[in-house]
């Protein structure tokens, strides 16, 4: 992606992230941390987005490790570990990730342990493709910068 | 905030959460406040307790104080997240109204749930303001009334504004009477309601989290668990 234009590349990030608004994988409040980043604090998303991936993946373990207690999982547990995450996501404006934490609460609730399971996949699952879209629209943005101070010259090919 | 004489409120922010405190004190930072962040209840009486607020504890020795402070680090509102484990932000907000030291600071509660018999508990037992989770730079804006002004007018850091001309030194007050004298010299008319009233039709926080779920909330309508599959 060296040489493609700051313009281009900033196109690209707003293509992605109509894609993702479009999806319901983010909401507004994404775009509320965005607006919280400036020259005094010039990777405010990045590095709240790394402590969310950080806790998240540390919740989802333990929701694993939970579930597999057959005998007797900790539903109470789960629910605490659910609400963390479900609380986080919502503050990054990962909507879709959120919104399975809720079903996946409610199931919960009613210890149904099959449900929680089919939950589990499907929390798994919308957490690594939010994942995956993150890292993509941070590398866009890292080439962007990049691009905004390298200068290369008219005809590079 | 550029002068060495523009004071900076001082806001003690209470989240168990790493995620919302990176958030909160970002948030409260771009709004130019000073701002302390505490991941439970206990911490955050641990720092009230060893500050100077309302000069009960003044006399102790405070060793991060630096020598040209005169009081230690004033709070002059404290935001606490209302889920915590242990101490919830309930349970923070009770011991600080319980507390003679403490009661005058002004508390305000958020929560990721729009239950009203959570927030009409909280308001009763003196809570400012009641925010609805995600937060954001409009509800943080919506904080600068409740802010007890520096109890101290120290000559060389003088608050400009307005209402401390008018008011001369804080006089301890319960919480629901403090608002209301705070909120005589602000220019937000609409926030001049008793905490009780919840249901009234003004453009606070309080309406906010009530009215969002009867739909009535002119601000962001969220729809909060649309389009969910069940398990």
């Amino acid at each position: 992606m060296l040489g493609w234009g700051v313009e281009f590349l900033r196109a690209e990030m707003n293509r992605l992230l109509a894609l993702l608004f479009h999806q319901g994988v983010l909401d507004e409040q994404f775009l509320q941390l965005q607006q919280l980043q400036d020259e005094s604090s010039p990777n405010f998303v990045s590095e709240v987005i790394t402590i969310y991936f950080h806790e998240s993946e540390k919740l989802l373990r333990n929701l694993r490790l939970l579930l597999m207690e057959r005998e007797l999982s900790d539903y109470k547990k789960m629910e605490i570990h659910l609400n963390q995450m479900m609380g986080s996501s919502s503050s990054i404006g990962a909507k879709r990730v959120r919104n399975v934490c809720v079903a996946f609460r409610a199931a919960s609730e009613q210890n149904n342990h099959a449900g929680c399971l089919r939950a589990l996949e499907l929390l798994e699952h919308e957490y690594c493709y939010l994942k995956n879209k993150l890292h993509e629209l941070f590398q866009i943005e890292q080439q962007r910068a990049l691009a905004s101070v390298v200068r290369y010259p008219a005809r590079h090919n | 905030m550029g002068t060495a004489a523009e004071p900076q409120f001082h806001v003690l922010a209470v989240d168990d959460s790493l995620v919302d405190r990176k958030l909160i004190e970002r948030l409260l930072k771009i709004s130019s406040y000073q701002v302390t962040a505490v991941d439970s209840g206990s911490k955050a009486l641990e720092f009230l307790g060893s500050r100077g607020n309302n000069g009960r504890s003044s006399s102790d020795p405070v060793p991060s104080v630096s020598p040209n402070d005169h009081q230690g680090v004033e709070v002059n509102l404290i935001i606490t997240d209302y889920c915590m484990p242990g101490m919830t932000g309930y349970d923070l907000l009770k011991k600080i109204k319980e507390s003679s030291s403490l009661r005058d600071i002004p508390v305000v509660i958020m929560s990721s749930e729009n239950v009203p018999s959570r927030i009409s508990r909280c308001l009763e037992e003196g809570a400012e303001e009641f925010i609805l989770k995600p937060v954001r730079l409009s509800d943080v804006n919506k904080l600068r009334p409740h802010m007890r002004r520096t109890k101290k007018l120290k000559t060389h850091q003088q608050e400009p504004r307005e209402d401390s001309e008018r008011h001369g030194e804080i006089r301890s007050q319960p919480a629901r009477q403090h608002e209301l004298e705070i909120q005589q010299s602000q220019h937000h008319p609409s926030q001049q309601v008793p905490q009780h009233q919840q249901q009234k039709s003004s453009n606070n926080n309080k309406r906010k989290a009530i009215d969002a779920e009867e739909g009535l909330s002119p601000d962001r309508a969220r729809t909060r668990y649309s389009g969910v599959a069940t398990f």
